[in-house]
């Protein structure tokens, strides 16, 4: 008896096949079987578990391209399990996680126990990232043909710019080798200067170490110099500024093979959000301006910006709550990341197709994974989404293990209402407000 | 007017009436230093603990003297000699030194914000002697004062702030202060050291001679000697062949200038020493007025929750000058 569930009288939108319409889709065996007219799959479904997506949007599985997971290693601010709960409580069926844990994933044997722990979790799909250099030092090289034998999708130093350029050099073209993406966090070291905020007015008035824009924005434009002189594959991570876009938008426009992804945060709060010395504004890249947050968006729009990835950046309380030149960088955002990017189509204009590809099929094209389509005979993730679901995210309800996120108590407008991976339900709404 | 709040975080925010009140309780608190014996009951039963994370000896003092002449129980703590060379967090320290019931907690901090993350998170007064580079407020008021005294006003007044606006508490916390009472305020230094972005709270000027030009009063920082690894300048000397004030520069400023540094003073490198000594400099008076201050910042922020409307008679006999009514609250 074949495995089979019918997700009835929804709104199929799959950006990856030109498909925005009333559809059913039927999953069996785990992969994605036939999609079709409502009702018109009931004869085939016979026996199908249903999921009813009335009034939804049915989208191929959220594709989270910048997570850190913190496993091995910090176990007390995130494990494998913990985040991959988080992720697909917010409609994600597939993260990419960060090499920056403790030991760090530089080697072959790091990335093997990784996916033994989301094998184990069972919950998500995990495709693990592998550092671009070893320890994260920015000296030498990792052994990322080994690491991709065992199933690295892309490296990258995230958290850590790689500063020598020559080395950055090596990291993009040898990585084309296997046609892998060097993820790029853009930031110059002696510009950034130890900040910890934007450099600007605020940074000033709360005598606080400011990182200026120019440090992300000339790390940029060296990569992308790099990209032209190696013919190498650049992602850049966690696009900030209005400069940052613009340097992506003219790379692209010269047919460079650069990318770029944009995290909730930066599209909806600026550097105002620091204000009485709150640590949850504090990430790196910084918070910026206004008009950083609307170049950002209209790159987002424009597809400058391919993707949204939520940065997740789990910390525990004990590395928040203290003085805040003290505090780590980073924050939370599996939960938050679906219904903020519905933000952007309810206030702020952006077409449905575009925001969901931004979560889909743009991430996994990145990443080289065959995730984000809802096509014939593709693992069956499927997000089905309520647009119009209104609630109040608290963190203390999160399913990660931490709590830092700057958007507590913000009303919501929109969420993941069942979460399937592999053709399973890993997670419904329904189900979780029985158990509540 | 009356000041209101549990702590002195900073200047920022507050009123002219507010900074005009404070000034004005400091004001009436100078005659106590005066007397043959410098002790007035009004603080007596109330414990202050200094928590002082970076080194200090004037403000340390300052506030010392100005608790024990309140008959204040003052309780010294210095980073390096306690639990916070074992590890212990700042917000630890602090919670423990709550629990034993002070009534005000003095911070110095090298974390700009500090003070206001203890001040959300325990339930004495907080009172801000110094975050990173954030704002001193005491400082300040000790510097509205000495102006004060020697012009008779603050509004209108052209003040110029030399040195290293940047990094700089005193200059913060003086700069939104003598904004808020209408002086015309000028920012002096390298571009490294005075940012354009300054300008949104003064005039930025990177020309010593022109910046002091009419100034009636002068404000320098101290040139910290750190500052050159950052390469904000290259050598002192060649800091002070362009931002030194020296006894020609001086000549640019009106003829009743007074200069003000918060000290410590490195001599020959922001100031030359004829002009520390000079007539014009008001720096001992700057300290004295220091002690004032924080008696007036002690007495409004510790004694004031408990206070009835009628100063107690023991301390209208032996302090006249503070019996300023207030607020009428219940008895605790």
């Amino acid at each position: 008896m074949p495995e089979m569930l019918l997700v009835a009288g929804g709104t199929v939108v799959d950006p990856a096949n030109g498909v925005e319409a009333a559809r059913d889709l039927l999953l069996v065996d785990g992969l994605v079987h036939a999609l079709g007219e409502p009702g018109s799959l009931t004869r085939d479904a016979r026996g199908a578990e249903v999921v009813d997506a009335a009034g939804c949007w049915v989208t191929p599985g959220l594709v989270d391209m910048h997570v850190h997971l913190r496993e091995p290693g910090y176990e007390y601010r995130e494990t494998i399990a913990s985040g991959a709960e988080a992720a697909v409580a917010g409609g994600f069926t597939s993260v990419a996680c960060m090499a920056n844990t403790k030991p760090v994933n530089d080697n072959a044997a790091v990335t093997e126990y990784i996916l033994d722990r989301a094998r184990a979790a069972a919950r998500a799909h995990v495709f693990p990232i592998g550092a671009v250099s070893v320890g994260l030092e920015g000296k030498q090289l990792a052994e990322i043909g080994e690491m991709r034998r065992a199933g690295i999708v892309a490296v990258s130093d995230d958290g850590h710019a790689v500063n020598d350029s020559g080395l950055m050099r090596r990291a993009l073209e040898y990585a084309r080798l296997f046609d892998m993406a060097v993820i790029a966090h853009e930031e110059d070291c002696g510009l950034a200067h130890r900040g910890v905020m934007n450099e600007g007015p605020t940074s000033i008035r709360l005598g606080l170490r400011g990182m200026p824009a120019a440090a992300e924005e000339a790390m940029i434009a060296r990569d992308i110099a790099l990209v032209e002189l190696t013919g190498g594959r650049l992602h850049i991570a966690h696009v900030s500024t209005a400069g940052s876009v613009e340097l992506v938008r003219q790379a692209k426009r010269r047919g460079l093979a650069v990318t770029a992804e944009a995290a909730p945060h930066h599209l909806f709060l600026t550097e105002e959000a620091v204000e009485g010395y709150d640590t949850n504004a504090k990430m790196n890249p910084p918070l910026r301006r206004e008009r950083d947050v609307e170049a950002l968006r209209e790159g987002l729009r424009d597809g400058t910006v391919d993707a949204i990835a939520s940065d997740h950046a789990p910390h525990h309380a004990d590395e928040k709550d203290v003085e805040f030149d003290q505090a780590n960088f980073g924050v939370i955002g599996l939960e938050t990341t679906l219904p903020l990017a519905l933000r952007l189509v309810h206030d702020h204009g952006f077409a449905r197709d575009r925001m969901v590809r931004a979560l889909t099929v743009a991430p996994a094209r990145i990443l080289g994974i065959p995730r984000g389509t809802l096509s014939q005979g593709v693992v069956a993730d499927v997000t089905v989404i309520d647009p119009d679901a209104v609630w109040t995210y608290q963190v203390a309800e999160s399913r990660s293990k931490s709590r830092n996120s700057p958007f507590d108590g913000w009303e919501m407008k929109g969420r993941a209402r069942c979460t399937i991976v592999a053709g399973r339900v890993s997670w419904s709404l329904a189900e979780r407000n029985e158990r509540h | 007017m009356e000041f209101r709040g549990q702590h002195l975080l900073g200047l920022e925010g507050l009123s002219a009436g507010e900074l005009n009140f404070l000034i004005d309780t400091a004001a009436s608190f100078k005659e106590i230093s005066d007397r043959d014996i410098k002790k007035v009951p009004t603080l007596r039963g109330k414990t202050v603990v200094s928590l002082f994370y970076e080194a200090s000896t004037r403000t340390r003092t300052s506030f010392e003297i100005a608790a024990k002449r309140m008959s204040a129980d003052f309780i010294s703590i210095a980073s390096s000699t306690s639990s916070a060379s074992k590890g212990e967090t700042l917000l630890d320290t602090a919670r423990n030194i709550a629990a034993m019931r002070p009534d005000a907690i003095i911070l110095r901090h090298s974390c700009s914000g500090a003070p206001h993350f203890l001040a959300r998170r325990v339930d004495c007064s907080i009172i801000n002697a110094g975050d990173g580079s954030h704002e001193h407020p005491t400082q300040a008021l000790l510097d509205l004062l000495t102006v004060r005294e020697r012009k008779g006003r603050i509004d209108g007044l052209n003040v110029a702030i030399v040195g290293d606006v940047l990094h700089s508490r005193v200059a913060r916390s003086n700069l939104l202060a003598l904004r808020a009472l209408g002086a015309n305020v000028r920012l002096i230094g390298p571009p490294t050291l005075v940012p354009h972005d300054f300008g949104r709270w003064g005039e930025v000027c990177h020309d010593l001679r022109h910046g002091v030009r009419d100034a009636d009063v002068i404000m320098m920082l101290r040139i910290q000697r750190e500052r050159m690894t950052g390469n904000f300048f290259p050598t002192l000397d060649e800091y002070s062949a362009y931002f030194c004030l020296t006894r020609s520069v001086l000549e640019e400023a009106r003829k009743d200038v007074i200069i003000l540094h918060p000290g410590p003073m490195n001599r020959g490198v922001e100031i030359a020493s004829d002009v520390a000594d000079g007539g014009a400099a008001v720096i001992l008076d700057q300290v004295t007025n220091g002690v004032a201050v924080r008696m007036a910042v002690l007495y409004l922020l510790v004694n004031a929750p408990r206070e009835e409307l009628e100063v107690p008679a023991a301390t209208v006999e032996t302090a006249p000058a503070v019996a300023r009514p207030r607020r009428k609250a219940a008895h605790a």
